[in-house]
Protein backbone atom coordinates (compact mmCIF):
# COMPACT_ATOMS: atom_id res chain seq x y z
CA UNK A 1 0.00 0.00 0.00
CA UNK A 2 1.57 3.50 -1.14
CA UNK A 3 1.05 6.32 1.00
CA UNK A 4 -0.98 7.96 -1.14
CA UNK A 5 -3.55 4.84 -0.50
CA UNK A 6 -3.38 5.62 3.19
CA UNK A 7 -4.23 9.28 2.64
CA UNK A 8 -7.25 8.54 1.06
CA UNK A 9 -8.62 5.77 3.70
CA UNK A 10 -7.76 8.37 5.84
CA UNK A 11 -9.57 10.97 4.19
CA UNK A 12 -13.13 8.77 3.90
CA UNK A 13 -12.31 8.31 7.94
CA UNK A 14 -12.13 11.99 8.77
CA UNK A 15 -15.66 12.63 6.23
CA UNK A 16 -17.20 9.66 7.71
CA UNK A 17 -16.46 10.69 11.54
CA UNK A 18 -15.84 14.53 11.17
CA UNK A 19 -17.63 15.71 7.79
CA UNK A 20 -14.13 16.74 6.42
CA UNK A 21 -14.30 17.40 2.73
CA UNK A 22 -11.61 14.98 1.58
CA UNK A 23 -9.43 17.36 -0.75
CA UNK A 24 -8.87 19.37 2.42
CA UNK A 25 -7.16 16.09 3.57
CA UNK A 26 -3.58 17.47 2.48
CA UNK A 27 -0.34 15.56 4.05
CA UNK A 28 0.92 18.83 5.63
CA UNK A 29 -2.58 19.48 7.33
CA UNK A 30 -2.25 19.08 10.97
CA UNK A 31 -5.66 17.43 12.60
CA UNK A 32 -5.81 19.54 15.06
CA UNK A 33 -5.16 22.60 13.88
CA UNK A 34 -6.06 22.70 10.27
CA UNK A 35 -8.90 20.20 10.20
CA UNK A 36 -10.21 20.74 13.34
CA UNK A 37 -9.96 17.50 14.74
CA UNK A 38 -9.33 17.56 18.71
CA UNK A 39 -7.73 15.06 20.56
CA UNK A 40 -10.73 13.12 21.35
CA UNK A 41 -12.47 13.01 17.98
CA UNK A 42 -8.59 11.71 17.18
CA UNK A 43 -8.90 9.08 19.06
CA UNK A 44 -12.35 7.74 16.73
CA UNK A 45 -9.90 8.06 13.76
CA UNK A 46 -7.28 6.24 15.30
CA UNK A 47 -9.41 3.37 16.17
CA UNK A 48 -11.38 3.37 12.61
CA UNK A 49 -7.73 3.71 11.05
CA UNK A 50 -6.72 0.66 12.65
CA UNK A 51 -9.57 -1.19 12.04
CA UNK A 52 -9.34 -0.49 7.65
CA UNK A 53 -5.85 -0.85 7.99
CA UNK A 54 -5.80 -3.84 10.02
CA UNK A 55 -2.54 -1.96 11.80
CA UNK A 56 -2.42 -1.33 15.58
CA UNK A 57 -1.07 2.48 16.35
CA UNK A 58 0.07 3.43 19.04
CA UNK A 59 -1.39 6.84 20.17
CA UNK A 60 1.54 8.34 21.84
CA UNK A 61 2.94 8.10 18.35
CA UNK A 62 0.41 11.35 17.74
CA UNK A 63 1.71 14.32 19.21
CA UNK A 64 0.01 17.90 19.33
CA UNK A 65 -0.17 19.30 16.24
CA UNK A 66 0.79 15.94 14.16
CA UNK A 67 -0.27 15.66 10.51
CA UNK A 68 -1.83 13.69 8.25
CA UNK A 69 1.44 12.62 7.19
CA UNK A 70 2.64 11.89 9.83
CA UNK A 71 -0.17 9.45 11.16
CA UNK A 72 0.32 7.82 7.17
CA UNK A 73 4.06 7.68 7.62
CA UNK A 74 2.88 5.62 11.11
CA UNK A 75 0.92 3.57 9.39
CA UNK A 76 3.21 2.77 6.99
CA UNK A 77 5.52 1.60 9.50
CA UNK A 78 3.43 -0.88 10.92
CA UNK A 79 2.64 -2.00 7.39
CA UNK A 80 6.71 -2.12 6.71
CA UNK A 81 6.96 -4.21 9.97
CA UNK A 82 4.78 -6.71 9.62
CA UNK A 83 5.95 -7.71 6.09
CA UNK B 1 -45.42 38.97 53.31
CA UNK B 2 -46.01 35.35 52.92
CA UNK B 3 -43.53 33.88 51.15
CA UNK B 4 -45.67 33.03 48.41
CA UNK B 5 -46.93 36.50 48.37
CA UNK B 6 -43.31 38.15 47.60
CA UNK B 7 -42.98 39.78 44.54
CA UNK B 8 -41.51 37.88 41.91
CA UNK B 9 -39.99 38.37 38.51
CA UNK B 10 -42.86 37.22 35.72
CA UNK B 11 -41.35 34.61 32.96
CA UNK B 12 -42.76 34.60 29.71
CA UNK B 13 -42.53 32.19 26.38
CA UNK B 14 -40.54 33.50 23.51
CA UNK B 15 -40.71 30.53 21.18
CA UNK B 16 -40.67 26.91 21.24
CA UNK B 17 -39.75 23.82 18.82
CA UNK B 18 -41.03 20.27 18.52
CA UNK B 19 -39.35 17.15 16.93
CA UNK B 20 -42.74 14.62 17.50
CA UNK B 21 -43.69 11.83 15.48
CA UNK B 22 -46.46 14.10 14.26
CA UNK B 23 -44.55 16.99 13.31
CA UNK B 24 -40.47 17.79 13.10
CA UNK B 25 -41.55 21.58 13.70
CA UNK B 26 -44.49 23.00 16.49
CA UNK B 27 -46.17 24.60 13.36
CA UNK B 28 -46.49 20.73 11.69
CA UNK B 29 -46.95 19.36 14.86
CA UNK B 30 -50.21 21.80 15.88
CA UNK B 31 -51.62 20.79 12.78
CA UNK B 32 -51.35 17.49 12.92
CA UNK B 33 -52.73 17.79 16.46
CA UNK B 34 -55.75 19.72 15.24
CA UNK B 35 -56.29 17.14 12.19
CA UNK B 36 -56.34 14.71 14.67
CA UNK B 37 -53.76 12.62 12.73
CA UNK B 38 -52.02 9.56 14.85
CA UNK B 39 -48.31 8.80 15.13
CA UNK B 40 -48.58 5.33 15.90
CA UNK B 41 -47.65 2.35 13.47
CA UNK B 42 -45.72 -0.93 13.94
CA UNK B 43 -42.02 -0.86 14.39
CA UNK B 44 -40.04 -1.60 11.79
CA UNK B 45 -36.34 -0.34 12.13
CA UNK B 46 -35.71 -3.68 14.65
CA UNK B 47 -36.67 -6.72 15.66
CA UNK B 48 -39.77 -6.91 17.74
CA UNK B 49 -40.63 -10.60 17.26
CA UNK B 50 -40.13 -11.35 20.89
CA UNK B 51 -42.09 -8.63 22.10
CA UNK B 52 -45.28 -8.05 23.64
CA UNK B 53 -45.91 -4.64 22.57
CA UNK B 54 -44.71 -4.38 18.57
CA UNK B 55 -45.99 -0.73 17.98
CA UNK B 56 -44.95 2.78 19.04
CA UNK B 57 -44.85 6.71 17.53
CA UNK B 58 -41.52 7.18 16.29
CA UNK B 59 -39.54 10.13 14.68
CA UNK B 60 -39.53 9.72 11.13
CA UNK B 61 -37.93 11.47 8.36
CA UNK B 62 -35.97 13.37 10.99
CA UNK B 63 -32.13 14.76 9.13
CA UNK B 64 -29.74 16.18 11.77
CA UNK B 65 -27.80 17.65 9.47
CA UNK B 66 -30.51 20.04 9.13
CA UNK B 67 -29.86 21.39 12.34
CA UNK B 68 -25.91 20.40 13.73
CA UNK B 69 -22.65 19.39 11.93
CA UNK B 70 -22.21 16.08 11.56
CA UNK B 71 -19.29 16.13 13.85
CA UNK B 72 -22.34 17.00 16.25
CA UNK B 73 -24.54 14.80 15.73
CA UNK B 74 -22.59 11.43 15.10
CA UNK B 75 -21.46 11.82 18.89
CA UNK B 76 -24.67 12.26 20.62
CA UNK B 77 -27.37 10.13 21.48
CA UNK B 78 -30.60 10.15 19.57
CA UNK B 79 -32.65 12.12 22.10
CA UNK B 80 -29.96 14.83 22.09
CA UNK B 81 -30.07 15.11 18.48
CA UNK B 82 -33.68 15.83 18.80
CA UNK B 83 -33.41 18.17 21.94
CA UNK B 84 -30.94 20.28 19.95
CA UNK B 85 -33.16 20.22 16.62
CA UNK B 86 -36.14 22.03 18.59
CA UNK B 87 -33.88 24.19 20.47
CA UNK B 88 -32.99 25.21 16.92
CA UNK B 89 -36.41 26.13 16.07
CA UNK B 90 -37.23 27.82 19.79
CA UNK B 91 -34.65 29.86 19.75
CA UNK B 92 -34.79 31.26 16.04
CA UNK B 93 -38.26 31.97 16.73
CA UNK B 94 -37.63 34.07 19.70
CA UNK B 95 -35.30 36.13 17.51
CA UNK B 96 -33.01 35.89 20.62
CA UNK B 97 -29.42 36.98 20.28
CA UNK B 98 -27.21 35.36 23.10
CA UNK B 99 -24.13 38.05 22.78
CA UNK B 100 -21.36 37.96 25.40
CA UNK B 101 -23.27 39.77 28.02
CA UNK B 102 -26.88 37.92 28.46
CA UNK B 103 -24.32 34.03 28.26
CA UNK B 104 -24.22 34.55 31.86
CA UNK B 105 -27.37 34.99 32.01
CA UNK B 106 -28.78 32.38 30.08
CA UNK B 107 -29.88 28.65 31.63
CA UNK B 108 -30.21 25.13 29.88
CA UNK B 109 -32.51 23.23 31.48
CA UNK B 110 -33.63 19.90 29.53
CA UNK B 111 -35.67 16.94 31.32
CA UNK B 112 -35.68 13.20 30.30
CA UNK B 113 -36.50 10.03 31.87
CA UNK B 114 -34.64 7.50 30.53
CA UNK B 115 -32.15 9.65 28.34
CA UNK B 116 -29.33 7.95 25.87
CA UNK B 117 -31.03 4.72 25.62
CA UNK B 118 -29.72 3.98 22.45
CA UNK B 119 -25.96 4.38 23.23
CA UNK B 120 -26.49 2.94 26.55
CA UNK B 121 -27.40 -0.38 24.57
CA UNK B 122 -24.70 0.51 21.92
CA UNK B 123 -21.74 0.38 24.84
CA UNK B 124 -23.65 -2.72 26.42
CA UNK B 125 -23.37 -5.17 23.46
CA UNK B 126 -19.64 -3.19 21.97
CA UNK B 127 -18.49 -4.53 25.02
CA UNK B 128 -19.68 -7.38 24.46
CA UNK B 129 -19.02 -8.13 20.85
CA UNK B 130 -15.69 -6.11 20.00
CA UNK B 131 -14.31 -5.47 23.78
CA UNK B 132 -12.86 -1.71 25.33
CA UNK B 133 -11.21 -0.27 22.36
CA UNK B 134 -14.76 -0.24 20.08
CA UNK B 135 -16.28 2.63 23.24
CA UNK B 136 -16.07 5.79 21.30
CA UNK B 137 -14.06 8.78 23.15
CA UNK B 138 -17.16 10.59 23.54
CA UNK B 139 -19.86 7.99 24.85
CA UNK B 140 -18.83 8.66 28.41
CA UNK B 141 -20.40 12.71 27.75
CA UNK B 142 -22.82 11.22 25.49
CA UNK B 143 -24.15 8.15 27.76
CA UNK B 144 -25.29 10.61 30.61
CA UNK B 145 -28.32 12.43 30.94
CA UNK B 146 -27.06 15.64 31.05
CA UNK B 147 -25.70 15.41 27.88
CA UNK B 148 -28.82 17.23 25.34
CA UNK B 149 -28.29 20.20 28.21
CA UNK B 150 -24.40 20.63 27.65
CA UNK B 151 -24.93 20.11 23.78
CA UNK B 152 -27.58 22.94 23.40
CA UNK B 153 -25.62 24.95 25.77
CA UNK B 154 -22.44 24.41 23.83
CA UNK B 155 -24.15 25.34 20.20
CA UNK B 156 -25.99 28.64 22.06
CA UNK B 157 -23.39 29.72 23.82
CA UNK B 158 -25.26 29.56 26.75
CA UNK B 159 -22.92 30.12 30.24
CA UNK B 160 -25.36 30.48 32.87
CA UNK B 161 -26.86 27.28 35.65
CA UNK B 162 -27.19 23.85 33.12
CA UNK B 163 -28.59 20.53 33.67
CA UNK B 164 -31.10 17.59 33.25
CA UNK B 165 -34.20 16.94 36.11
CA UNK B 166 -35.22 13.54 35.79
CA UNK B 167 -38.82 12.96 37.13
CA UNK B 168 -39.67 9.89 34.53
CA UNK B 169 -42.84 10.59 32.47
CA UNK B 170 -42.80 14.29 34.00
CA UNK B 171 -39.46 15.90 33.44
CA UNK B 172 -40.33 17.74 30.72
CA UNK B 173 -42.94 19.55 33.02
CA UNK B 174 -40.70 19.47 35.95
CA UNK B 175 -38.17 21.15 33.70
CA UNK B 176 -39.82 23.88 32.59
CA UNK B 177 -41.02 24.39 36.29
CA UNK B 178 -37.62 24.64 37.89
CA UNK B 179 -36.58 26.97 34.97
CA UNK B 180 -39.25 28.93 36.07
CA UNK B 181 -37.71 29.39 39.01
CA UNK B 182 -34.69 30.12 37.57
CA UNK B 183 -35.90 33.33 36.04
CA UNK B 184 -38.11 34.08 39.10
CA UNK B 185 -35.61 34.43 41.50
CA UNK B 186 -32.86 36.19 39.59
CA UNK B 187 -30.17 32.93 38.84
CA UNK B 188 -31.27 33.50 34.89
CA UNK B 189 -33.29 36.05 32.61
CA UNK B 190 -33.18 33.51 29.79
CA UNK B 191 -33.53 29.27 30.17
CA UNK B 192 -33.95 27.21 27.48
CA UNK B 193 -36.23 24.38 29.03
CA UNK B 194 -37.91 21.11 27.75
CA UNK B 195 -37.42 17.95 27.68
CA UNK B 196 -36.38 14.75 25.08
CA UNK B 197 -36.42 10.70 24.95
CA UNK B 198 -35.88 8.46 22.20
CA UNK B 199 -37.06 5.31 24.06
CA UNK B 200 -38.53 3.41 21.45
CA UNK B 201 -35.56 0.80 22.08
CA UNK B 202 -35.48 -3.07 22.48
CA UNK B 203 -34.99 -2.67 26.01
CA UNK B 204 -37.05 0.60 26.71
CA UNK B 205 -40.09 -1.23 25.06
CA UNK B 206 -39.41 -4.95 26.70
CA UNK B 207 -39.15 -3.48 30.06
CA UNK B 208 -42.31 -1.39 29.44
CA UNK B 209 -44.34 -4.06 28.52
CA UNK B 210 -42.73 -6.19 31.93
CA UNK B 211 -44.14 -3.19 33.92
CA UNK B 212 -47.26 -4.16 32.06
CA UNK B 213 -47.78 -0.64 31.23
CA UNK B 214 -48.18 -0.74 27.10
CA UNK B 215 -50.84 -1.06 24.77
CA UNK B 216 -50.97 -4.56 23.03
CA UNK B 217 -53.20 -3.85 20.28
CA UNK B 218 -50.54 -4.58 17.61
CA UNK B 219 -52.90 -4.91 14.90
CA UNK B 220 -54.55 -1.97 15.10
CA UNK B 221 -52.20 0.98 15.80
CA UNK B 222 -54.17 3.79 15.00
CA UNK B 223 -56.92 2.82 17.94
CA UNK B 224 -53.98 1.70 20.25
CA UNK B 225 -53.79 4.76 22.32
CA UNK B 226 -57.08 5.71 23.70
CA UNK B 227 -57.27 7.65 26.73
CA UNK B 228 -59.92 7.80 28.69
CA UNK B 229 -61.69 5.03 26.44
CA UNK B 230 -63.08 2.26 28.55
CA UNK B 231 -61.45 0.05 26.37
CA UNK B 232 -57.95 1.34 26.81
CA UNK B 233 -54.89 -1.03 27.53
CA UNK B 234 -52.16 0.81 28.04
CA UNK B 235 -49.83 3.62 26.87
CA UNK B 236 -47.59 4.08 23.69
CA UNK B 237 -44.27 4.34 23.97
CA UNK B 238 -43.14 7.60 21.96
CA UNK B 239 -40.01 9.43 20.75
CA UNK B 240 -39.15 13.48 20.44
CA UNK B 241 -38.62 16.64 22.26
CA UNK B 242 -39.76 20.12 23.17
CA UNK B 243 -37.68 22.80 23.73
CA UNK B 244 -38.90 26.49 25.06
CA UNK B 245 -37.14 29.88 25.70
CA UNK B 246 -38.52 30.93 28.83
CA UNK B 247 -37.11 34.76 29.46
CA UNK B 248 -37.96 37.26 32.23
CA UNK B 249 -40.82 39.58 30.82
CA UNK B 250 -39.87 42.94 31.09
CA UNK B 251 -36.51 41.75 29.17
CA UNK B 252 -38.44 40.06 26.72
CA UNK B 253 -40.98 43.25 26.08
CA UNK B 254 -38.00 45.98 25.73
CA UNK B 255 -36.66 43.71 23.07
CA UNK B 256 -39.54 43.60 21.50
CA UNK B 257 -39.69 39.90 21.35
CA UNK B 258 -43.02 37.83 20.28
CA UNK B 259 -44.63 36.66 23.32
CA UNK B 260 -46.60 33.43 23.16
CA UNK B 261 -47.77 33.28 26.92
CA UNK B 262 -46.94 33.61 30.46
CA UNK B 263 -45.69 30.59 32.72
CA UNK B 264 -47.56 31.44 35.77
CA UNK B 265 -48.05 28.50 37.79
CA UNK B 266 -45.84 25.25 38.46
CA UNK B 267 -46.18 22.80 41.09
CA UNK B 268 -44.74 19.33 42.13
CA UNK B 269 -45.44 16.56 44.40
CA UNK B 270 -44.62 12.76 45.13
CA UNK B 271 -46.97 10.00 45.43
CA UNK B 272 -44.82 8.26 47.85
CA UNK B 273 -46.87 5.01 47.49
CA UNK B 274 -45.31 2.58 44.51
CA UNK B 275 -42.38 2.36 42.06
CA UNK B 276 -45.40 2.47 38.65
CA UNK B 277 -48.75 2.35 40.04
CA UNK B 278 -50.32 5.83 41.00
CA UNK B 279 -51.69 6.33 44.19
CA UNK B 280 -55.44 5.09 44.27
CA UNK B 281 -56.81 8.40 44.97
CA UNK B 282 -54.37 10.75 42.75
CA UNK B 283 -53.64 12.14 46.15
CA UNK B 284 -49.74 13.37 44.44
CA UNK B 285 -51.71 14.51 41.60
CA UNK B 286 -54.13 16.70 43.78
CA UNK B 287 -51.55 18.35 45.48
CA UNK B 288 -49.48 19.04 42.31
CA UNK B 289 -52.54 20.61 40.45
CA UNK B 290 -53.58 22.70 43.77
CA UNK B 291 -49.96 23.73 44.44
CA UNK B 292 -49.96 24.86 40.71
CA UNK B 293 -52.58 27.08 41.13
CA UNK B 294 -51.41 27.99 44.30
CA UNK B 295 -48.00 28.73 42.62
CA UNK B 296 -50.25 30.93 40.24
CA UNK B 297 -52.41 32.61 42.27
CA UNK B 298 -55.26 31.28 40.13
CA UNK B 299 -58.74 29.85 41.28
CA UNK B 300 -59.61 26.42 39.88
CA UNK B 301 -62.62 27.50 38.48
CA UNK B 302 -60.84 30.50 35.89
CA UNK B 303 -58.97 26.91 33.91
CA UNK B 304 -59.65 26.90 30.62
CA UNK B 305 -58.07 24.16 29.32
CA UNK B 306 -56.83 20.62 30.69
CA UNK B 307 -53.94 18.53 28.32
CA UNK B 308 -54.40 15.95 30.50
CA UNK B 309 -51.15 13.26 31.67
CA UNK B 310 -53.93 10.87 29.71
CA UNK B 311 -51.48 7.87 28.74
CA UNK B 312 -54.27 5.57 28.24
CA UNK B 313 -53.58 3.19 30.58
CA UNK B 314 -56.31 1.64 32.75
CA UNK B 315 -54.98 3.16 36.22
CA UNK B 316 -53.68 6.64 34.93
CA UNK B 317 -56.91 7.89 33.53
CA UNK B 318 -58.98 6.87 35.98
CA UNK B 319 -57.29 8.11 39.05
CA UNK B 320 -56.41 11.66 36.86
CA UNK B 321 -59.68 11.93 35.96
CA UNK B 322 -61.05 11.79 39.71
CA UNK B 323 -58.54 14.11 40.89
CA UNK B 324 -59.68 16.76 38.21
CA UNK B 325 -62.74 16.42 40.02
CA UNK B 326 -61.47 16.68 43.65
CA UNK B 327 -59.81 19.86 42.57
CA UNK B 328 -61.77 21.93 39.77
CA UNK B 329 -65.04 20.34 41.66
CA UNK B 330 -68.05 21.42 39.34
CA UNK B 331 -66.37 23.44 36.95
CA UNK B 332 -63.92 20.16 36.16
CA UNK B 333 -67.59 19.42 34.16
CA UNK B 334 -67.88 22.56 32.16
CA UNK B 335 -63.73 22.64 31.14
CA UNK B 336 -62.65 20.95 28.00
CA UNK B 337 -59.91 18.25 28.85
CA UNK B 338 -58.20 16.38 26.02
CA UNK B 339 -54.72 13.93 25.96
CA UNK B 340 -52.99 14.45 23.24
CA UNK B 341 -50.98 11.39 23.80
CA UNK B 342 -53.45 9.56 21.75
CA UNK B 343 -51.75 10.79 18.75
CA UNK B 344 -48.47 11.60 19.62
CA UNK B 345 -48.00 8.50 22.19
CA UNK B 346 -46.15 8.64 25.20
CA UNK B 347 -43.36 10.86 24.65
CA UNK B 348 -41.27 10.29 28.42
CA UNK B 349 -39.50 13.23 29.35
CA UNK B 350 -40.67 15.29 26.17
CA UNK B 351 -44.36 14.85 27.17
CA UNK B 352 -44.79 17.49 29.49
CA UNK B 353 -42.63 19.87 27.68
CA UNK B 354 -44.52 19.61 24.30
CA UNK B 355 -47.77 19.52 26.12
CA UNK B 356 -46.77 22.90 27.30
CA UNK B 357 -46.11 23.89 23.81
CA UNK B 358 -49.66 22.68 23.22
CA UNK B 359 -51.48 24.67 25.79
CA UNK B 360 -49.89 27.81 24.66
CA UNK B 361 -50.70 27.12 21.17
CA UNK B 362 -54.79 26.90 22.71
CA UNK B 363 -54.14 29.69 24.49
CA UNK B 364 -52.84 31.52 20.49
CA UNK B 365 -55.58 29.91 18.75
CA UNK B 366 -58.95 29.75 20.85
CA UNK B 367 -59.08 25.87 19.93
CA UNK B 368 -58.40 22.74 21.87
CA UNK B 369 -57.55 19.31 20.20
CA UNK B 370 -59.30 16.22 20.69
CA UNK B 371 -59.18 13.12 22.13
CA UNK B 372 -58.55 10.51 19.35
CA UNK B 373 -60.08 7.12 20.51
CA UNK B 374 -62.17 8.22 22.94
CA UNK B 375 -65.15 6.24 21.97
CA UNK B 376 -66.47 5.11 25.09
CA UNK B 377 -65.24 7.70 27.82
CA UNK B 378 -64.49 6.60 31.19
CA UNK B 379 -66.55 9.58 33.06
CA UNK B 380 -69.59 10.21 30.78
CA UNK B 381 -70.22 13.50 32.19
CA UNK B 382 -66.00 15.43 31.38
CA UNK B 383 -65.92 17.02 28.03
CA UNK B 384 -62.54 14.95 27.01
CA UNK B 385 -62.98 16.46 23.66
CA UNK B 386 -63.43 13.33 21.83
CA UNK B 387 -62.58 12.51 17.86
CA UNK B 388 -62.19 16.18 17.01
CA UNK B 389 -61.20 19.78 17.90
CA UNK B 390 -62.99 22.40 19.72
CA UNK B 391 -63.12 25.99 19.75
CA UNK B 392 -62.57 27.33 23.42
CA UNK B 393 -61.29 30.50 24.38
CA UNK B 394 -58.71 29.63 26.67
CA UNK B 395 -56.47 32.65 28.73
CA UNK B 396 -55.60 29.78 31.30
CA UNK B 397 -54.40 26.23 30.65
CA UNK B 398 -53.19 23.26 32.73
CA UNK B 399 -50.46 21.14 31.55
CA UNK B 400 -50.54 17.67 33.83
CA UNK B 401 -47.55 15.01 34.00
CA UNK B 402 -47.40 12.10 36.14
CA UNK B 403 -44.89 9.85 36.32
CA UNK B 404 -43.65 6.23 37.59
CA UNK B 405 -41.85 6.39 40.88
CA UNK B 406 -45.04 8.84 41.95
CA UNK B 407 -43.36 12.15 40.41
CA UNK B 408 -45.93 14.84 39.58
CA UNK B 409 -45.56 17.93 37.69
CA UNK B 410 -48.30 20.44 36.61
CA UNK B 411 -47.72 23.65 34.83
CA UNK B 412 -49.95 26.27 34.19
CA UNK B 413 -49.88 28.83 31.34
CA UNK B 414 -52.15 31.87 30.61
CA UNK B 415 -52.46 34.55 27.89
CA UNK B 416 -49.72 37.75 28.45
CA UNK B 417 -51.43 40.93 29.62
CA UNK B 418 -48.60 43.39 30.13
Amino acid sequence: MNDEEIREGLAAILQEVAGTDPAEVEMDKSFVNDLDVDSLLMVEVVVAAEERFEVSISEDDLKEGSTVGDLVRSIQGVLAAAV
Amino acid sequence: MSSEHAPRRRVVITGCGVISPIGLSSAAFWDSLLAGRSGIARIEDFDVSDLPTQIAAQVKGFDPEQYMPRKVWRRIDPFAQYALAAAVEAVDMAKIEIDEELAPRVGVQIGSGYGPSTIQSQVTLGLQEKGARSIGPFTSAASAIDNAAGEIAIRFGAKGPSGAISTACASGTSAIGEAMRWIQYGACDVVLAGGADQSVTRSDIASACSARALSRRNDDPEHACRPFDNERDGFIMASGAGVLVLEEAERAMRRGAPILAELVGYGASTDAYHPTAPHPEGAGAQQAMRGALTDARIDASEVDYINAHGTSTKLNDRIETLAIRQVLGAHALRVPISSTKSMTGHMIGAAGAVEAIVALHTIRDGVVPPTVNCFDPEDTEVNYVPHTAQEHKVDVAMSNSFGFAGHNAVAILRAWKP
